[in-house]
């Protein structure tokens, strides 16, 4: 009986992190729903990019109050869960404190001693986020798409932080031994006189389940991600990689467009001859995007990487000037649809079953997509590297190549474009008439 | 005063054997659109005043297909793209110059993929080679002093980080440069990118080009000066429904500069 704690531990840390590997594979399989796209190139530039926007969270601090506090709990949570390794190791050999048959006491006491005040801070840090989010009400944070689970998601994943780095102060305040140690109990030796007067196996048992909740907090928490904006932790890395390093005015050529410009535009091209075989194959069964599985899988990515912060949407001209469009619910869009995509092929061994339902009109109104500028503002404003105006355009293209429906002024200017080589009813010949005018 | 606009184009530099140094690329907006077409002539003065031997395509320009791809038609974007470039390669064109940044940036960043490689500056920028080799030389502060705001053209800022260029000539101009709130990268657009030029805007608050407006009049310039025809319009539209327009001026940065000197 003397190994059950170990054995349940085992038990508890291998369902924990299995679940999570399945959701991970699920998560990949999802992202590669999108179509193909090269992103092999400049290797060097895309390192520096995560180097600088993921971890050196270079764009977080463009808002100094929030990329300060962000940057207190990210560096962190990171720190403290070294100390997850310790918890690991004594969960399974049932060992107290492992790192002090390790290392010299002092040493020991100096990395406790750290983890606490970092635990302070990050525990303070997140407080303040929370009476941003909830007591000052910062207006990005009470748009229209941040109702219920994308509300309430934001404010859980602060209790959690909260629970948890409570139950590390606690942890330490109740072990004796710890305590009489008298080193690295730099905050918790404040907190033990709250237990003063409990029996030594009180506290003993307060302490064991302090850790116990606490292993087990963080694998929830792991587990958590998956459904959560908190994903951006992970996959704010590759997202970064992957991010886009044109400038931001260069949208891409459709390729196979250009195939078929090639094809009418060359005289020696007979146009009534049938395709040479193999290939039908080049010309897409669809120009742009009504669908998840239409979107490159980068935006696919991008859509599970959004952390809904809503610095887009709080740029985005469209959004100040109160029209339908928010650049953060285009990517909320995007992965809800991705998700539910994702459901259905679980429930139907693997295969698609048309739903009748798509990410346009059904998750995206054509309102949204034609309120854009295509300013690049929410592009500008992304602290991790997402692009919404690429699925802006990408949905453009299908509403107007595959189904003719844009507004009626726009296939005016486009049929003046085709007429007369101007988006105005002029005439070419006319072009240089402001030399005498 | 107009006769005196030396405005040659490639052909005629062709029969003539010759290659300009430049192409004056102009956009529709430059060629037809009566405010823009100021632009467009207080530019090409600068260029005859600064002996630059340039050229413009004339009658056989066209519309790069900006508004067309941005709309969703990739279509007519292309073979708008491959015509033009078959012009302009058939010239054997090198260096370009626009003073319409969507012009700017689809010649720069979307034409290369399908053929048209070319050396582009947005008008600034070449403005500003031009007074850095002292090719042209502002003299006369008919502006010193003036608060002068600049509104960053989504196309030329975010869209290509062509930032300080315009902002150097107004300096030049011995002219109180003001920032809005919003500058720089952070730039609001003035509503007309995107297409949007060509539609009604959909259901809102408000218009863009109002809010962009209000930002720069927040700053109580006596200019705004604009490096894009679109802004010029959409600033100007604003200043009208603000009821300033006696007070604040609407320019485009080239007008500034053959203003400065009288041209
Ligand atoms: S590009 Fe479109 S969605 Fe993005 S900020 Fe500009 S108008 Fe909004
Ligand atoms: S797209 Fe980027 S800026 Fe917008 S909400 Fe998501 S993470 Fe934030």
């Amino acid at each position: 009986m003397q190994y059950l704690p170990n054995i349940v531990f085992a038990i508890v840390l291998i369902a924990g992190i299995g679940f999570f590997v399945k959701n991970v594979k699920k998560l990949a399989r999802n992202i590669k729903l999108g179509k193909e796209v090269d992103v092999s190139d400049n290797k060097s530039q895309r390192w520096k990019n995560m180097a600088m926007i993921a971890l050196g969270q270079s764009k977080m601090v463009r808002r100094p109050i929030a990329g300060f506090l962000h940057v207190v709990v990210y560096i962190g949570f990171i720190i403290i869960n070294i100390e997850v390794l310790e918890i690991i190791i004594d969960g399974i050999f049932g060992t107290h404190r492992v790192g002090l048959k390790i290392l010299p006491t002092s040493a020991y006491g100096f990395l406790i001693g750290a983890f606490e005040v970092l635990a302070v801070l990050v525990f303070v840090s997140v407080i303040l986020f929370w009476i941003r989010r909830n007591i000052i009400r910062l207006q990005r944070f009470w748009k229209s798409e941040m109702t219920s689970w994308p509300k309430n998601d934001g404010n859980n994943i602060l209790y959690f932080e909260m629970v948890l780095m409570t139950l590390f102060l606690v942890m330490n305040a109740t072990d004796v031994h710890f305590q009489d140690l008298n080193s690295g109990n730099v905050i918790s030796q404040f907190i033990e006189p709250w237990f003063s007067g409990l029996s030594n196996s009180t506290l003993h048992f307060i302490g064991r389940g302090a850790w116990w909740v606490h292993i087990i907090g963080i694998l929830v928490f792991l587990n958590y991600l998956y459904y959560s904006k908190h994903l951006h932790i992970l996959l704010a890395f590759p997202n970064t990689y992957y991010g886009k390093l044109q400038p931001k005015g260069q949208l891409n050529n459709l390729e196979a467009v250009t195939k078929e410009v090639k094809m009418m535009m060359d005289p020696n091209v007979d146009p009534f001859a049938a395709p040479p075989a193999g290939t039908e194959n080049d010309v897409p069964a669809k120009f742009g995007a009504s669908d998840v599985q239409d979107l490159s899988w980068v935006n696919l990515l991008n859509a599970y990487t959004c952390t809904e912060c809503g610095r887009c949407t709080s740029e985005c001209p469209a959004n100040q000037t109160g029209k339908k469009l928010s650049p953060r619910k285009i990517m909320m869009d995007t992965r809800d649809r991705l998700e539910e995509v994702g459901k259905n092929i679980d429930t139907n061994k693997g295969e698609f079953k048309d739903d009748g339902k798509q990410l346009l009109d059904d998750y995206i109104t054509r309102e949204e997509l034609w309120a854009c500028t295509s300013c690049n503002a929410c592009v500008e404003a992304c602290p991790v590297s997402i692009d919404p105006l690429s699925i802006i355009l990408d949905m453009r293209r299908y509403l107007v190549m595959e189904q003719s429906a844009a507004p009626t002024e726009l296939n005016n200017m486009m049929t003046n474009i085709e007429n007369n080589g101007a988006p105005w009813p002029y005439n070419q010949m006319d072009r240089l008439n402001w030399k005498n005018d | 005063m107009s006769e005196l606009l030396k405005v040659p184009t490639m052909a005629e530099f062709m029969a003539q054997g010759k290659q300009p140094e430049v192409l004056f690329w102009v956009g529709c907006a430059g060629s037809f659109d009566d405010r823009a077409k100021k632009i467009t002539k207080a530019f090409v003065k600068l260029l005859n005043k600064a002996n630059i031997e340039f050229a413009v395509l004339g009658t056989e320009e066209s519309c790069t297909g900006d508004p067309a791809k941005r709309a969703g038609n990739e279509f007519l974007f292309q073979m708008q793209a491959v015509t033009n470039i078959e012009v302009l390669n058939a010239y054997e064109v090198k260096k370009i110059v626009t003073a319409c940044p969507h012009c700017f940036n689809t010649i720069k960043n979307e034409y290369p993929e399908l053929g048209g490689n070319y050396e582009v500056m947005h008008h600034t920028q070449f403005l500003k080679t031009l007074l850095d080799d002292g090719r042209l030389t502002i003299e006369g502060g008919k502006f010193k002093g003036k608060r002068i705001t600049f509104h960053d053209p989504c196309y030329l800022g975010r869209a290509n980080n062509v930032y300080e260029a315009p902002r150097d000539l107004i300096q030049k101009l011995e002219a109180e440069l003001v920032e809005m709130k919003n500058c720089r990268r952070n730039g609001l657009c003035c509503g007309a990118g995107g297409a949007q030029m060509f539609k009604d805007a959909e259901k809102g608050d408000k218009e863009v080009n109002v809010e962009r407006t209000e930002q720069a009049l927040e700053v109580k310039p006596e200019i705004i000066a604009a490096g894009c025809p679109f802004c010029n319009t959409m600033m100007t539209d604003g200043v009208k429904a603000k009821e300033k327009e006696d007070d604040v001026a609407v320019m485009d940065i080239a007008e500034l500069i053959a203003n400065a000197q009288d041209l």
